[in-house]
C-alpha cells in the first residue's frame, strides 16, 4: 500500500533511507506502539511525502483504511539514512539491491543517487512478481531482477545476478537473509557494503533501546545510529 | 493560570510530571520535541555500575493497552554516563534523576557515590535488579532484603534518595514501611509488571528470559491501587506511575496522594506525552477553578 501525506516542516526534509513513525490512532487504541515506515519519495518541491508499506497487522490495516483528507500523526524523519551526496561523491559504480518490501527506501535512495551524478544498477528479489519496478526505470542504469517461484526474471535468489566485483559499493535493504547472503559476498570480494535494517522499536528516538543490534562496534539502535550500517559491522 | 510547581525534597519542580526511567533516554534525544523546562525531571535510563549490554533475542511485545520489555538494562555504566551523557543530561533545563540499580549491596553502594560526587539532583534505586546474593531474587521482593540495600545505600547518599518499587514486592505496605525505616526520603512506584508470552509458531516463550515487564494503561489502575496503599502506609513523599496517558490519568494519581508522577510508555506512543500531560493537568485545574497542587493532592482519601 502507498500512503502519501504532506510534509511542512522544511527546515527537516526526509532523505533516502530515513523513516518517521506513522500513527493513524489514538493514544489509547491498539495497536500501542506507533509504526515505524520507511520514506519511499520525497518531493521537495510539492512536500508530497510518500510511504510504501505491506498490510501485515492491525498497525498496518488502520493506515491502510485511511481515506483522503484523514489526518495521521507522523514522527520524523528519524534515523541516518544514506549520505547520498558522500557516497555518489566517492564510487562511481553503485549497486542497490532490495527484496520484497525491503525496495520501498530504494526509490529515494536510486533519485538521490542519480541525482548527485551516478546512476546506480538495481538488482531486486521478490516471491512471485515483481512490484513498482517502473517507478526505478527513470533513475536506474539497469534492472535485473529475480523470483522464488520463477514467475518472473530470473528464477532464483538475486544474489545469482550480482556479480559485486563489478561494482565501488553496495547499498542494500531486504530480508534479513537477503542482505547477509550480499554482505557475505562483498566481504569476499573486498567491497564496502552498506546495509538498511528493520527492528520492531517503541520509540524511534533512540531511547528505549528495544531496537539493540549487538554488532562488532558493539551495542547500537537501529532507530538512531541505523537504519543504515557497515554491513561487515552488522553481519559475520 | 494554575500554580504546577511541586516543593520536593527541598527542590523546587516546575511541574509534577516527571519522565520515567527506560523511556527518555537520558534527555537530549527528546529536546528538540518539547520543551523539557515545563518537566518535574527526567529520570535517566537505569544504570549498573559497570554497564550491560542488555538481553538479546525479542525485547518489546505489544499486548491489548500494553507493552513488554525485555532491555535487561543495556547501559553505558555509571562513569560513561558521567563523562559523556551527564553533561547534556543537565542541560535540558530540569532535574537530573539518576536511576540506580545493582545486583550486589557493593556495586549499589559505589554507583550512588559516584552519582553523588558528580552532582545528580536525586538518586532513584531501583530495587528490581536479582540480588546475586540471594540467587537472583530481586532486591524487591522481600522487605528485609530491601531495608538492607537501602541502608547501606543510605549512609553513603549525600542528595535525596528515592527508592523505586517493585510490585512484584510481597507486600506493598510492609515494603513502603521497610525502605522508609531504612532512610528513603521518598518512594516512587510502580516499577514493571512481571508477565509472560507465548509465540505459537515457535511454540516458546516470546523473550529469552520467558517473563517480560509490561507497562503500559494496562496496568494503571493496579499501580494507582499500589500508590494508594503506599501513600497510607508511610509519611514520606511518593511519586506515581503505572501507565498515566492523559492529564487526568495523572490526577487520579494525585488525588489518591502521589507527590508527582512520573509518565513512562506514553513517552513512546507520543513523543511529546510529558508536556501534554502537564498541560492536560494545568487545564483542569483552570477548568475546576484550583490554583495549586496542593488543594487537590490526597483529597480523594
Amino acid at each position: 500500500m502507498r500512503l502519501t501525506v504532506q510534509w511542512q516542516d522544511r527546515s527537516r526534509e526526509p532523505h533516502a533511507g530515513q523513516f518517521y513513525m506513522l500513527r493513524a490512532w489514538a493514544a489509547d487504541a491498539t495497536p500501542i506502539l506507533s509504526r515505524p515506515i520507511s520514506v519511499d519519495d520525497f518531493d521537495n518541491q510539492t512536500g508530497a511525502l510518500t510511504f510504501l508499506y505491506q498490510v501485515k497487522g492491525e498497525g498496518t490495516h488502520k493506515l491502510a483504511a485511511l481515506k483522503k483528507d484523514d489526518t495521521l500523526t507522523v514522527t520524523g524523519p528519524c534515523g541516518n539514512g544514506f549520505d547520498t551526496a558522500a557516497l555518489a561523491g566517492q564510487y562511481k559504480r553503485i549497486a542497490v539491491v532490495g527484496g520484497g518490501i525491503g525496495t520501498a527506501p530504494l526509490l529515494l535512495l536510486c533519485k538521490e543517487l542519480c541525482r548527485a551524478g551516478v546512476r546506480p544498477d538495481l538488482f531486486v528479489g521478490f516471491r512471485d512478481t515483481t512490484y513498482g519496478m517502473d517507478r526505478f526505470v527513470p533513475w536506474c542504469r539497469d534492472i535485473y531482477a529475480a523470483t522464488d517461484s520463477g514467475k518472473e526474471g530470473h528464477h532464483g535468489l538475486v544474489t545469482d545476478l550480482l556479480d559485486v566485483s563489478k561494482y565501488d559499493i553496495v547499498l542494500t535493504c531486504g530480508p534479513m537473509v537477503m542482505m547477509r547472503g550480499v554482505a557475505k559476498l562483498c566481504a569476499a570480494a573486498g567491497v564496502p557494503c552498506l546495509a538498511s535494517l528493520e527492528k520492531k522499536m517503541a520509540c524511534g528516538l533512540g531511547a528505549c533501546l528495544g531496537c539493540t543490534c549487538h554488532t562488532k562496534i558493539g551495542p547500537v539502535t537501529v532507530c538512531k545510529d541505523g537504519p543504515v550500517f557497515n554491513a561487515q559491522e552488522v553481519f559475520d | 493560570m494554575a500554580d504546577l510547581h511541586v516543593d520536593f525534597l527541598g527542590k523546587r519542580l516546575a511541574g509534577p510530571v516527571i519522565a520515567a526511567s527506560g523511556t527518555f533516554g537520558f534527555g537530549p534525544e527528546y529536546a528538540g520535541i518539547e520543551d523539557l523546562r515545563v518537566l518535574g525531571g527526567i529520570s535517566g535510563k537505569g544504570l549498573t555500575l559497570n554497564g550491560q549490554p542488555g538481553n538479546e533475542g525479542e525485547r518489546l511485545y505489544e499486548t491489548p493497552s500494553g507493552l513488554m520489555n525485555s532491555i535487561g538494562l543495556q547501559n553505558p555504566g555509571v562513569q560513561h554516563f558521567i563523562d559523556h551523557e551527564l553533561p547534556a543530561m543537565r542541560r535540558c533545563g530540569t532535574t537530573v534523576w539518576a536511576n540506580l540499580g545493582g545486583h550486589t549491596i557493593e556495586e549499589n553502594v559505589e554507583g550512588v557515590q559516584m552519582l553523588c560526587a558528580a552532582g545528580v539532583d536525586f538518586i532513584e534505586l531501583n530495587i528490581s535488579c536479582p540480588n546475586v546474593k540471594q540467587g537472583g531474587l530481586a532486591f524487591g521482593i522481600r522487605a528485609a532484603d530491601a531495608g538492607e540495600v537501602v541502608s547501606a545505600v543510605r549512609k553513603v547518599c549525600t542528595v535525596p534518595l528515592i527508592v523505586k518499587l517493585s510490585p512484584q514486592a510481597e507486600s506493598i505496605p510492609e515494603m513502603c514501611k521497610a525502605v522508609e525505616a531504612a532512610g528513603a526520603d521518598a518512594i516512587s512506584l510502580c516499577n514493571t509488571f512481571q508477565a509472560c508470552a507465548i509465540d505459537l509458531e515457535k511454540r516458546r516463550p516470546v523473550f529469552n528470559n520467558t517473563f517480560a515487564g509490561l507497562s503500559g494503561p494496562a496496568v494503571r489502575p493496579i499501580a494507582l491501587r499500589m500508590v494508594w496503599q503506599a501513600v497510607g502506609a508511610v509519611s514520606i513523599p511518593v511519586v506515581g506511575l503505572g501507565g498515566i496517558l492523559t492529564g487526568k490519568d495523572a490526577l487520579e494519581f494525585i488525588m489518591a496522594g502521589a507527590a508527582a508522577v512520573q509518565v513512562g510508555t506514553a513517552n513512546f506512543l507520543d513523543p511529546k506525552a510529558c508536556t501534554r500531560i502537564t498541560n492536560e493537568i494545568g487545564q483542569w485545574m483552570d477548568a475546576h477553578g484550583v490554583k495549586t497542587l496542593d488543594e487537590i493532592r490526597g483529597c480523594a482519601r
